[in-house]
């Protein structure tokens, strides 16, 4: 072969090897976590590990939509995970466990379903000892109804309830707050001299007694964050993905386990006073904690922390009940 | 006509002949073509993050639509990287003379598929699916491949380029508008080439190959098919060929009259119209109608899309042929008056692909520094913000571009009007309207 003709097909070898070989290798060098909707497989990777006290480097992309990365249980502002850039970002754990990580963008349907964990440490050496919540020391049933029989004609007014409940011993009512329903705390008061309405007015001060402005404002924002999406910025059920959850839910409905599951798809309607009334701290705390079990409700046990579910009930309750001043 | 012979220059006739200049762009050509179909295929599936889209679809066609056809005619072609694994596996060689004895299957293409039938089904195969493939890496490198592969088979079966030839998606168009270019590839004295022994440019010697476009050099008169490969350049042994700088549209003014070629152009014509609708036009459902392949919606998108271009078009056109006399003579009219759609379709797609590649130019940058967007920055442009460029000329830009296509094609029209001898005013106002509706749709 003379030396041009071998020289071109070496240099031509060459390149095509380069071209083919310089993505790949660059693609292998540069760990990415790709963030997907969730219909299209979430995040990938969606184990990380991580050791205490080291720091976690992080970078994250987006395949499709804008999503946003935060890690539950842990103070830290969540980023956004935009398509085709790369976030970077560095993370540092004090304590061994699983956290979980989850998209905080309302990314599509089944956003909620997009978590993935970081297991930092040796998970399986002693793990620490978890007080059971209140649910379950109480034995609530938390996936049975919880109606309140009987509702007010209005809105219960706190600043009403103050001055009536100037003679009632409420000191008790606030010990027993978590885990009393409204209803029940109004079923309680049947033996004073008031009305049904006054009642509903002391509930509402006593329930109010037991949170503080600040509480509310985070709850406010917790719930305009993570849980809007579907309840509705008002609280209604109706939030942008409460019809696509319903019609989600129809679907399956059709050809699963029948027409019962229907109404599990849809979104609680915190404004539903017979819902709200009849349901105690204790039991709200256990569906964020466990979350819906097979209907679009996720479970936050894992992100938030005691203190944010706390801020969040007590922002559920402002649906029903008049704080103002 | 007057005619600027660029090949007397002796610089740029032995840069024209020599071969390795041509193979280092050739190499850089192929590599960056297999980098665009693993980008595409590895990259990020954002589009405008990744390479194969915005090389492909922004900086390539860029440069195809407003340069390179326009000034140089099929200029793409002789630089383009997809013939070339198969032509080499083809001749056994790169640099070395063709061996006596072909390597391959080395068969004549079938007659009945010599024209551009198959490059205007699959041009309208891409189109039809364009809104997938030209967003979607994966797609686009997947065609890229795929095409790279035909081509290379195509080699393996049939003797020279079939694939540039019969089946190139843009080959088609690119030799349609190339008679509208400036550049021509012709030979000087035609004595020379009657009297020529062996006809080395056709089939080949020691000094280069027999022209892998299957054409014979000394009968050349338009652009359409001499994929400007210099290769008669290396093998006339007369120095008779000359590439010639000329007036724009040299060609046209001989009409061609082959039906494949007519329809080619309302294949142009009405595809330019409907993408500037679907891809720059408010119409939601008509976007989702194109972007949702395979559902009832696309299919209806599809009857409309190939309707306009097979059936609405081509018989307003043959309304202004005024009269019926027998289907032939029919015929030939209707492809001769056709090529005053040339200088127009070509401006169409000027002015179309003006607004897309303006307002995307900057993402070239960006993806120049992270092709495959994974957070790299090899050149410090990988952050560029995403920023619309020249907006201010784009309007009159594409004005521009629609009159003086509308001014270009009637003076076409009137040539060819003449030609077959019919009067050129009907299809003028055939060129008026479809102007019209290109503006409301662009402007």
């Amino acid at each position: 072969m003379k030396r041009p003709e071998l020289l071109s097909r070496i240099l031509i070898t060459a390149a095509v090897l380069g071209a083919i070989g310089s993505p790949l290798l660059f693609r292998a060098r540069t760990p990415l976590i790709h963030a997907r909707i969730a219909e299209n497989g979430g995040w990938n990777p969606d184990v990380i590990q991580a050791d205490v006290g080291e720091p976690l480097h992080l970078r994250l992309t987006s395949d499709d939509v804008v999503h946003g990365f935060a890690v539950g249980q842990m103070d830290m502002q969540s980023v956004d995970v935009l398509p085709g850039k790369v976030t970077d970002l560095t993370l540092t754990f004090d304590k061994p466990g699983i956290y979980t990580f989850f998209c905080t963008r309302w990314c599509g349907l089944n956003h909620w379903r997009m978590r993935g964990t970081i297991e930092v440490g040796d998970s399986s050496s002693d793990p620490q000892p978890v007080t059971p919540p209140l649910y379950v020391s109480l034995g609530l049933d938390i996936d049975a109804p919880h109606n309140a029989p009987i509702i007010p004609a209005q809105k219960p007014s706190a600043i009403r309830g103050e001055q009536l409940a100037t003679n009632l011993p409420i000191y008790h009512f606030i010990e027993t707050y978590r885990s009393h329903s409204p209803y029940q705390v109004f079923e309680e008061l049947n033996n004073s001299a008031l009305t049904e309405s006054q009642r509903w007015d002391v509930v509402a001060f006593i329930w109010q007694s037991n949170t503080t402005a600040e509480s509310l404002a985070n709850g406010r924002e917790l719930y305009a964050q993570n849980c809007a999406a579907c309840h509705g910025e008002n609280g209604a059920g109706d939030g942008v993905f409460a019809d696509d959850l319903k019609a989600a839910g129809e679907a399956s409905a059709q050809n699963m386990a029948g027409a019962d599951d229907m109404t599990m798809q849809t979104p609680a309607n915190f404004t539903d006073p017979t819902r709200m009334l009849g349901a105690s701290p204790a039991l709200l705390q256990g569906k964020i904690l466990r979350g819906g079990m097979g209907t679009g409700m996720p479970m936050w046990g894992v992100i938030f922390t005691e203190e944010q579910i706390r801020d969040l009930i007590a922002f559920l309750y402002s649906f029903q009940f008049d704080y103002s001043k | 006509m007057t005619r600027i012979e660029l090949t007397r220059s002796l610089f740029v006739k032995n840069t024209l002949k020599s071969r390795y200049p041509q193979l280092a762009v050739f190499i850089v050509m192929l590599a960056g073509y297999i980098f665009a179909v693993l980008a595409g295929i590895i990259g990020t599936p954002v589009g405008s993050r990744n390479f194969s889209i915005v090389f492909v679809w922004i900086a390539w066609w860029a440069i195809l639509i407003l340069v390179a056809v326009p000034f140089f005619g099929r200029g793409w072609c002789a630089v383009c990287p997809i013939p070339l694994p198969g032509e080499w596996l083809q001749r056994g060689a790169v640099l070395n003379p063709p061996e006596k004895k072909p390597k391959w299957l080395n068969l004549r293409w079938p007659k009945a598929m010599r024209n551009i039938w198959m490059q205007n089904i699959s041009f309208l195969l891409l189109a039809l699916f364009s809104s997938v493939l030209l967003t979607t890496p994966s797609v686009t490198g997947i065609v890229l491949a795929a095409m790279l592969f035909a081509a290379i088979g195509l080699s393996m079966i049939f003797e020279r380029r079939a694939f540039c030839r019969y089946l190139c998606p843009v080959g088609g168009f690119i030799g349609l508008y190339s008679q509208t270019a400036p550049i021509e590839l012709r030979i000087k004295e035609k004595q020379v080439c009657v009297s020529c022994v062996g006809k080395p440019c056709y089939n080949g010697s020691d000094s280069g190959y027999g022209c892998p476009w299957d054409v014979f050099p000394g009968g050349l008169t338009r652009n359409t098919y001499c994929g400007l490969c210099m290769e008669c350049i290396r093998t006339c042994p007369h120095d008779n060929i000359a590439v010639n700088l000329r007036p724009f549209s040299a060609d046209l003014a001989k009409p061609s009259a082959r039906m494949d070629e007519a329809f080619k152009s309302f294949i142009m014509l009405g595809s330019a119209m409907i993408y500037a609708g679907v891809l720059l036009g408010p119409w939601g459902a008509l976007k989702d109608a194109a972007y949702n392949l395979g559902t009832g919606a696309w299919f209806f998108y599809a009857v409309v899309f190939l309707g306009i271009i097979f059936i609405v078009m081509p018989f307003l056109f043959a309304l202004c042929l005024s009269r019926f006399e027998n289907f032939n003579a029919f015929k030939k009219r209707f492809a001769a008056l056709s090529t005053a759609l040339i200088p127009l379709g070509l401006m169409f797609w000027v002015a179309f692909s003006l607004s897309f590649v303006l307002a995307n130019a900057t993402y070239i940058l960006a993806s120049l520094s992270d092709p495959l967007g994974l957070g790299w920055n090899l050149f410090g442009t990988a952050n560029v913000a995403w920023q619309p460029m020249l907006t201010s000329v784009l309007a009159p830009a594409q004005t521009l571009a629609l009159v003086g296509g509308l001014v270009w094609s009637a003076r076409t029209a009137q040539k060819a009007a003449n030609e077959v001898k019919v009067s050129s005013i009907p299809v003028i106002l055939y060129c008026f309207m479809i102007t019209l509706v290109m503006f409301w749709l662009l402007l």
